[in-house]
């Protein structure tokens, strides 16, 4: 592949302040654009799939690169903290390690220098591997726009391929991530056509832990990635596991039933039916790994 | 056509440079500066023929902008010998044979350099996942993988 020229021109703005950010939003509409790493936005802008005339750099808002973790409130990443910054992050690590896990499984180590947690999420492609571990942490988006700030639960903020719940004059500022159940477990397992460094043919997220309200003494939570319009819950699987014993058999049966929940597509990288089976792997995989760390 | 005024640190020298918005971090290097190590592979964040140090972390340079970069530290191959003397990773990197055609080598070398500073001692598989984003086509691997173990045992970057 001969190396595609340079960006095509455009305003850079480097800006002090979230208002500052939904007044040329609401002003300059499609023609400005908010970015933080550009992994996303500058390669989409050099294939002239978008033509920005501003690009916003919103990395510098106040409190954007922060990463806060509270033994109450539980843990708020600024929109801006990169993938790196999430993976080695001491608080993510000991309380969220699934979180760790699923940024540092992003792209290379010098693309997880600049790549960011907020970009991955507004990107929304199906693809976006820190969106199964959000939607299993239930985590909420924390937007910011011309009525002020808003909360979006990830399970209601990916909407279709590129497409969120946010408005044209909001950004998102933060991702929020209540304190995990006690005693909780998860993994990511993301399979590419390299072991690590593509983008995933199939993510799943699993995370589980014990809940004397569920029949079964456990609840999970599975989520997936690329194999569906949007990074979505396997909300049939997770419920065979709340009310079956959990081991080998309901663990068959839900990865069976997470397969039937995903309606993926042909594309370069995997076919639909390749990727259906693949689901159903991971997340028997996934099961028997975080019910190992559980019993 | 926005242009800005920035202030770099180059391989330690300052340099005020006017760069328009939509310049990237290797075109400022490559075309403003005359520093040719950074390779322009694929302009897409793939190859990492492209990277450098921005303030001691390797990034892809075709992915951030110069006016990026302003007030910060940027250190490409160039930078990595000391007054004539190679890196005892530069040195591995000859004794092993680990260039070919040599385009990927500013860039593994940025990459390693970084992986040695930050893990002295790395094992293969962390060797392997720190250069995922470094692609070769010509060596294999093998001898970039046995270079860096050997500069590792050496006493690091
Ligand atoms: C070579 C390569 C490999 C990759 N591999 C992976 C991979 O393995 N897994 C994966 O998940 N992704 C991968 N990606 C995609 C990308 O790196 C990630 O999605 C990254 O996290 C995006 O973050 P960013 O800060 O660079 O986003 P940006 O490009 O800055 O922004 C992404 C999008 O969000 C919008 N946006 C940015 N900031 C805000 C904000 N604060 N509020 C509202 N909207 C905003 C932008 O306008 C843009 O549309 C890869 C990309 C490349 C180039
Ligand atoms: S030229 Fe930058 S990664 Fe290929
Ligand atoms: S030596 Fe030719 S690409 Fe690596």
């Amino acid at each position: 592949m001969l190396a595609r020229p340079g960006l095509p021109r455009f305003d850079y703005v480097r800006a002090e302040t979230a208002d500052e950010v939904v007044r040329l939003l609401q002003e300059r509409g499609e023609a400005a654009r908010p970015f933080m790493g550009g992994t996303d936005l500058f390669v989409r802008m050099r294939d002239g799939v978008i033509h920005p005339q501003v690009v916003v750099d919103v990395k510098y808002l106040p409190g954007i690169r922060d990463v806060v973790y509270d033994a109450q409130a539980g843990l708020t990443v600024g929109a801006a903290v990169t993938m790196n910054e999430v993976a080695r992050h001491p608080d993510v690590v000991a309380h969220y390690p699934l979180l760790a896990e699923a940024a540092n499984s992003v792209a290379s180590y010098q693309l997880r220098n600049r790549a960011t947690l907020g970009g991955n999420l507004c990107n929304a492609s199906p693809a976006a591997d820190t969106a199964p571990a959000t939607l299993v942490l239930e985590g909420r988006i924390v937007l910011y726009g011309p009525d002020g700030e808003r909360e979006v639960p990830a399970t209601e903020f990916f909407l279709g391929p590129g497409k969120t719940a946010r408005g044209p004059a909001e950004i998102v500022t933060a991702i929020r991530y209540p304190l995990p159940p006690k005693g909780a477990a998860g993994r990511y397992l993301k399979l590419g056509r390299n072991k690590v460094g593509d983008l995933s043919i199939v993510g799943v997220a699993v995370f589980g832990f014990p809940d004397e309200t569920a029949p079964s003494g456990y609840r999970f939570r599975i989520g997936l990635a690329s194999v569906a319009p949007v990074p979505l819950r396997a909300t049939a699987a997770e419920e065979i596991l709340a009310e079956e014993p959990p081991g080998e058999e309901t663990f068959v049966k839900a990865a069976e039933e997470a397969m039937n929940e995903a309606s993926p597509i042909d594309d370069v990288r995997a076919s639909a039916a390749y990727r259906k089976a693949m689901v159903r792997a991971l997340t028997l995989r996934g099961l028997r790994a975080v019910w190992e760390q559980l019993a | 056509m926005g242009m800005h005024s920035i202030t770099v640190t180059v391989n330690g020298e300052k340099e005020y440079l006017e760069v328009p918005s939509h310049m990237t971090l290797l075109q400022m290097l490559r075309e403003k500066l005359a520093i040719t190590g950074p390779k322009n592979g694929c302009s897409a964040g793939e190859c990492g023929a492209c990277t450098v140090l921005l303030d001691g972390e390797p990034v892809n340079s075709c992915m951030v902008l110069a006016v990026e970069v302003d007030g910060h530290e940027v250190v490409t191959v160039e930078g990595l010998a000391k007054e004539g003397q190679l890196t005892p990773l530069q040195q591995a990197f000859i004794e092993h044979n680990a260039v070919q055609c040599g385009f990927c080598t500013p860039g593994m070398l940025i990459s390693a350099e970084a992986l040695l500073k930050r893990n002295p001692h790395p094992t293969e598989e962390e060797i392997k996942e720190a250069l995922v984003g470094n692609l070769c086509r010509c060596t294999g691997y093998i001898r970039i993988i046995r270079a860096v173990q050997t500069a590792a045992e050496k006493g690091g970057a």
